[in-house]
């Protein structure tokens, strides 16, 4: 009898993918972590919804009206969620905007940006709304675990999976294990 | 070595001390880390950050400001303690913009620094994303209040070592900000230097020098190399003064 595939679903939210490279340096560990896992929805498979999942691993903050819909789909749908990476914890590289108006941000780009040639704040109905701020996801959903970094190490991604696949508690960390910079 | 007029323990450790040294002094001198922030060998302890909070005697102090006693019984390195150090760390990261990935700072941040040596994996509290004037109007040196904790060192060390009162904190509480003592309030109308200690001794990234980003690379800085608890037995103001470190 083969045993039930533990199912991970993966995304991005206002990050930059750079987690996601990083998951992916743990190189041919992933030939032996495939044996054990499969992908829900995630870039790696492009299922464009997260279906009833074990663990969700999510990268980025969450900056638009889209972010908050994809990340409440995943916590309802996953028994364990993982904030990965500096912008889902701290809303990061992208929550810089937070110390300006909305306003202010998108007037410079879209109408006072060097080089605009059609002055226009962009307003399409199939463009998600900006949030005011961007925020860490925990502050919009409860989070199970957090694995730090810019981008976490490839190693810090087994340090977490390989115990919560053997159903046990990820330990407490090492310094050498997580990065804030 | 001058006699020592008492004895210590903390964490059952037998620590000596001399008349007129504060928990802290006895601790550094005999190679004992107590977590702290605003405080630094040299300078008039402040007792702001509570970091160093310990227990002496069963009543909680700042080990920083609170006389040594013969035979005090201090707990220092405690579960409890420390899980109070943390939340005091986050508390600290949520009050200001402390952008560890895009901060020049990041590796000799002491603030960084003591989330690694703590264990903070998050913020825990929801971030103030406060709006602090940033003055960039000195030819050497950037002053960014939004990664200022307000320990104070900087206040200190131009008050006691340089002997010019560039910096002074208003407000108060929440509100409670770094300001210049000069006729325009810029820091670009003040008399600060890059060898003063005061420009040199920001544990964060709210006093940088200009023009130095990155001349030491990511990975080689002093938290890359060596834990803060290490760093904080070598610490005085005369090794500080001049820059030597970065």
């Amino acid at each position: 009898m083969t045993e039930r595939k533990i199912k991970i679903a993966t995304t991005s939210l206002a990050g930059c993918f750079g987690c996601h490279m990083s998951f992916l340096d743990i190189d041919e560990q992933l030939v032996q972590l495939n044996e054990r896992i499969e992908f829900n929805r995630s870039p790696l498979t492009d299922i464009k919804h997260c279906g009833p999942s074990d663990i969700g691993l999510i990268e980025g903050g969450v900056c638009n009206a889209d972010n908050v819909r994809v990340l409440r789909e995943f916590r309802a749908n996953c028994k364990i969620l993982i904030a990965v990476g500096a912008c889902a914890i701290t809303g990061g590289v992208p929550a810089m905007r937070n110390y300006f108006d909305l306003r202010e941000c998108l007037e410079e780009v879209y109408l006072h940006g060097a080089g605009v040639t059609n002055p226009q704040i962009p307003g399409d109905v199939e463009l998600p709304l900006l949030l005011d701020k961007v925020y860490p996801i925990q502050e919009v959903v409860p989070v199970d675990y957090f694995l730090p970094g810019c981008p976490p190490p490839a190693d810090a991604f087994l340090a977490i999976l390989l115990p919560l696949l053997n159903g046990a508690v990820p330990p407490q960390m090492a310094d050498c294990r997580f990065y804030y910079d | 070595m001058t006699e020592t007029t008492g004895t210590i323990f903390i964490d059952g450790k037998a620590v000596g001390f001399m008349q007129g040294q504060t928990i802290m002094d006895a601790a550094l001198s005999a190679q004992v880390y107590i977590p702290h922030l605003c405080h630094y060998p040299g300078l008039t302890p402040s007792g702001n950050c509570r970091l160093c909070v310990v227990e002496a005697d069963g009543r909680r102090a700042a080990a920083c400001t609170t006389a040594a006693k013969a035979g005090q019984q201090i707990s220092n390195n405690t579960a409890e303690l420390n899980a109070a150090r943390k939340v005091i760390t986050q508390m600290l990261f949520v009050e200001g913009n402390h952008i560890c990935p895009s901060c020049e700072k990041s590796g000799n941040c002491k603030l960084q620094a003591m989330g690694y040596h703590l264990g903070m994996l998050e913020e825990h509290y929801p971030q103030f994303n406060p709006r602090r004037v940033l003055d960039a109007s000195h030819p050497d040196i950037l002053l960014d209040r939004g990664r200022c904790i307000l320990c104070g060192l900087c206040v200190r060390a131009s008050h006691e070592v340089d002997k010019k009162n560039v910096f002074a904190i208003a407000g108060r509480g929440a509100d409670a900000y770094l300001i210049v003592n000069t006729v325009s309030g810029k820091l670009g109308d003040s008399n600060l230097d890059v060898t003063d200690l005061a420009a040199n001794i920001c544990p964060v990234g709210a006093i940088m020098f200009k023009e130095r980003g990155y001349v030491t690379p990511i990975g080689e800085r002093i938290y890359d190399r060596q834990h803060i608890s290490d760093v904080a037995m070598h610490e005085h103001v005369t090794e500080q003064k001049g820059d030597k470190k970065r």
